[in-house]
């Protein structure tokens, strides 16, 4: 992966950038390389590179004092949440300054009666649930790292979980944002109020990766919390059955909550993993449904005569919390299970729901050609897959591997109707693969709502865009 | 000018030498700009149907009244709601899938599934250059990058025009139950965002001259149990009122003459807002909980927008729907002014589509007023 050359004047300009930031933030500064290097990556942990220095404001202000500056000495800033992204979009240049939001964990508001809570982004997800839980409430979207990755980035990323399929993801659970531009003004966009007077520009600003600006504080949607919530666990003997499984469950008009699949790699992976319980099969998927017990029963009943019409191999339905405790064990444990067999590669592609016995049988036959294996676990509800590429990190050309049929795997996608990424964002890794789905013109629209906000392109640099068609805006 | 595709369109903004004023049905849309009109009628047809996927996507000039009825041999529809607001708005025309796009559309079902643009997937539009442009896709998750979907949301032809949309579905649920019951004002409001802090997952919530107004949807079982706890939890007398008031609810509110507001607001903040019009003649129905007041106030040079707006300060803001005298769109901050400035002169850098209509407002709501006693020519608007 290419970066752009640094900028040697900010290289040499170190010091006298260091003492301003220290000017203003006094220890809020990191500068020892020892320190810095604690940010040389995010969860995308291929790629390193550590920054000029690290700056952890503690409040709105003294973000507004720190992207003045930077943007007064030409100098470019990443912002950070928690580091958790996948996609490296918090991976620092050596002539950056890191700008975590961590100190900012605050909650400022809380109103049960108008359904929101006001947050300091630097919040975790799931702070956000445990500030209202007590009281019968939760925040709704839950990516898989919830326990670590903050609002920063979840409004970064326009994150999602295993529970959007219910009910949405970031953007449709975020009512209004504090952001600093990187002119150090301030604005305040939205509010406990639904849907803007003018542009939406709340919406361009969900899922921007840190291009328009640093979200300090955001107004979340919350939810009561529902009576009950009860998975079920069904194995089939093909993915294709599993996928027209699927496809019959959201035809049938029944919403569950969540809808997840995983494959006969996955399945083993987990089970020698994590000791769930899981059938030996092809595919599997868990269902889960909410409400009160009646109403779950009576859900799980529809999909069980759904189910049935595909002849599943197993169908267990959880009878206690202990059991579905099991059932989600081995979904939740995937990745770690992944990790524990060989290093992996993790994709995050979208493709129509209709597609994914087709899909599946082609990353099979791809991922045989190049001698690689793939285990898939992913949001079939919503067709967002995660294919989990595996590989040996320490064998000379595997990565290259890798990455070569990871590239294939989203081309793939975008064929069939899909898109590059569904919830984890574009960053560095899947920034050179752009021009596969949007052309010269799409692209374009995108760089000049970018123009707008951050006109010295000083912003979290060299990420969602493609480096050749930001060459001209980034010499600017 | 009615091109027939998006290279025809594209020609013509090209080749466009004065101001372009974008026209979907002319049924929902409350600013107008000037020029020469451009229809979207010619850029129209369902282009994908996927039931299975719960996916569809159409030209932008399809009718709305043809997609529901596609959507309905389904048993699918648009879970948002789409309004129709040719009675109060006295228009005629057919409402079209770009025009509920331009203008965000949505009605009571918000509270629990969102506005139009928490179901747009993809747009397609041409803008103020002529270039061709596409962002989304028809995928549910995608994010990949900048999301231009959300931002045309709403947009009111001054971004581009809307050549294609892609929508998520629904699922007509088997069941629906609404219930109704007399209360005060205060109570009522209380009432309404005490339903909407239950796990009963209420999908309407209204108060008005009708009282207070429920929806529950889903699996007849559930529906029912839903209904019994709601009620248990709320207390007092409920009968089982006629669903069909919801279609009066989105399309207005079903208010009468004089000046139309479309108020956002916090919902406990609703009770405030008419209170400052309390001994003005005036009517009032309330959605979303008291998040959305439909409010139709007479006698008033500004049609009350002094009172209203002064009511708003950081909690909400007012459309003037219907009436003349105040600016259309609320007055926004400076920084966000200034900010969708900007974005509307890099897509329109020669301001041709729909000009001026978020600075100006004024004259624009005269124009409305003037296809209101003119019912057979048909406003110039935005939307469809």
């Amino acid at each position: 992966m290419d970066m752009p050359v640094p900028d040697q004047a900010v290289l040499s300009a170190r010091d006298r950038i260091i003492a301003r930031l220290r000017g203003v933030l006094g220890d809020g500064v990191i500068s020892d390389p020892a320190e810095t290097r604690a940010y040389e990556c995010d969860a995308l942990t291929a790629y390193r590179c550590a920054p000029l220095a690290v700056v952890l404001p503690r409040s709105t202000t003294e973000v507004a004092a720190v992207l003045r500056l930077c943007s007064q000495m030409g100098v470019k800033v990443v912002p950070r949440g928690s580091g958790t992204s996948l996609a490296g979009g918090a991976f620092p240049t050596s002539d950056c300054v890191v700008l975590g939001v961590s100190r900012m964990n605050a909650v400022i508001e809380t109103d049960y009666d108008n359904r929101f809570i006001r947050v300091q982004t630097g919040r975790t997800n799931l702070a956000v649930t445990g500030a209202v839980e007590a009281d019968g409430w939760f925040y709704a979207p839950d990516p898989s790292s919830q326990l670590a990755c903050a609002i920063a980035g979840n409004i970064a990323m326009n994150s999602g979980g295993a529970h959007c399929l219910k009910y949405g993801v970031t953007t449709n659970n975020l009512l209004g944002v504090t952001l600093v531009l990187m002119s150090g003004e301030v604005v305040e966009i939205g509010g406990p109020y639904s849907d803007a007077p003018g542009l939406d520009l709340l919406g361009v600003i969900c899922g921007s990766e840190g291009q328009l600006g640093v979200v300090t504080e955001a107004t979340l949607r919350i939810l009561p919390k529902p009576e009950g919530a009860r998975p079920v666990l069904m194995g089939f003997s093909s993915n294709e059955v599993a996928g027209a499984c699927v496809a019959d469950i959201i035809r049938a008009g029944i919403l569950p909550v969540a809808i997840e699949f995983m494959d006969r790699p996955c399945i083993r992976a987990c089970e020698d993993f994590a000791h769930a319980g899981y059938p030996d099969c092809e595919a599997l998927l868990i269902v889960e449904v909410e409400g009160s017990d009646p109403e779950i029963d009576a859900q799980l009943a529809r999909i069980k005569e759904i189910a049935l019409r595909h002849d599943p191999v197993a169908y267990r339905e959880s009878g206690s919390e202990e059991e579905s405790r099991k059932i989600w064990l081995g979904r939740k444990s995937a990745f770690g299970a992944m990790g524990q067999i060989a290093d992996y590669m993790c994709l995050d592609g979208t493709i129509p729901v209709s597609e994914l016995p087709h899909v599946l049988r082609r990353i099979a036959e791809m991922s045989a050609a190049v001698g690689l294996s793939v285990a898939n676990v992913f949001h079939a509800g919503d067709g967002n897959m995660h294919p989990l590429i595996l590989y040996n990190a320490n064998k000379p050309g595997d990565l290259e591997i890798c990455e070569a049929l990871g590239a294939d795997i989203l081309k793939l996608c975008v064929e069939v109707g899909g898109c590059l990424t569904g919830e984890h964002g574009v960053g560095v890794e899947k920034r050179d693969l752009m021009h596969v789905q949007f052309n010269a013109a799409d692209l374009e629209a995108q760089l000049r709502v970018k123009d707008v906000f951050d006109p010295g392109w000083l912003l979290n640099p060299a990420k969602v865009f493609p480096l050749d068609v930001t060459a001209n805006r980034r010499a600017g | 000018m009615r091109p027939s595709d998006e290279a025809e369109l594209s020609e013509m903004v090209r080749a466009a030498r004065g101001a372009l004023a974008v026209r979907g049905g002319g049924t929902r849309g409350v600013a107008f700009g000037d020029g020469e009109v451009v229809e979207t009628s010619g850029l129209s047809g369902i282009r994908l149907y996927e039931p299975g996927a719960l996916t569809l996507v159409a030209g932008a000039g399809t009718s709305v009244a043809e997609v529901a009825a596609v959507l309905a041999g389904e048993r699918q529809r648009l879970a948002f709601e789409v309004p129709d607001l040719r009675g109060v708005l006295g228009r005629e025309g057919v409402s079209t899938l770009g025009g509920v796009v331009a203008v965000n559309a949505c009605g009571p079902r918000r509270v629990q599934v969102g506005a139009c643009r928490d179901h747009l997937l993809g747009v397609r539009f041409v803008d103020g250059m002529g270039n061709v442009v596409k962002s989304g896709g028809r995928v549910m998750k995608n994010v990949t990058g900048l999301d231009l979907v959300k931002l045309f949301a709403g947009s009111h032809g001054t971004l581009g025009v809307i050549t294609e949309v892609a929508f998520k579905l629904q699922a007509v649920p088997e069941a629906e139950v609404t219930l109704q019951s007399a209360r005060p004002l205060a109570e009522g409001l209380a009432l309404l965002r005490k339903a909407l802090g239950s796990p009963f997952e209420v999908s309407g919530a209204a108060y008005g001259s009708f009282g207070v107004l429920l929806r529950i949807e889903g699996m007849g079982a559930s529906v029912r149990y839903r209904a019994g706890a709601l009620k248990a939890l709320l207390g007092g007398d409920w009968a089982e009122g006629d669903g069909k008031l919801w279609a009066m609810v989105r399309d207005g509110g079903g208010l009468g003459k004089g000046a139309l507001w479309r108020v956002s607001c916090k919902p406990t903040a609703a009770e405030a807002v008419v209170s400052a019009l309390a001994e003005v003649d005036h009517e009032a129905t309330f959605d979303w909980g008291g998040g959305l007041i439909w409010i139709a106030v007479r006698g008033f040079a500004d049609g009350g927008a002094a009172r209203i707006r002064g009511a708003l300060a950081g909690v909400g803001h007012a459309t003037l729907m219907r009436g003349s005298g105040a600016a259309v769109f609320h007055p926004e901050a400076p920084g966000v002014a200034a900010l969708s400035a900007a974005l509307r002169a890099k897509f329109d850098p020669t301001g041709i589509l729909n000009a001026g209509i978020f600075e100006r407002g004024l004259a624009s709501a005269g124009h409305a007023i003037s296809t209101l006693s003119n019912p057979g020519k048909s406003g110039q608007g935005s939307g469809g």
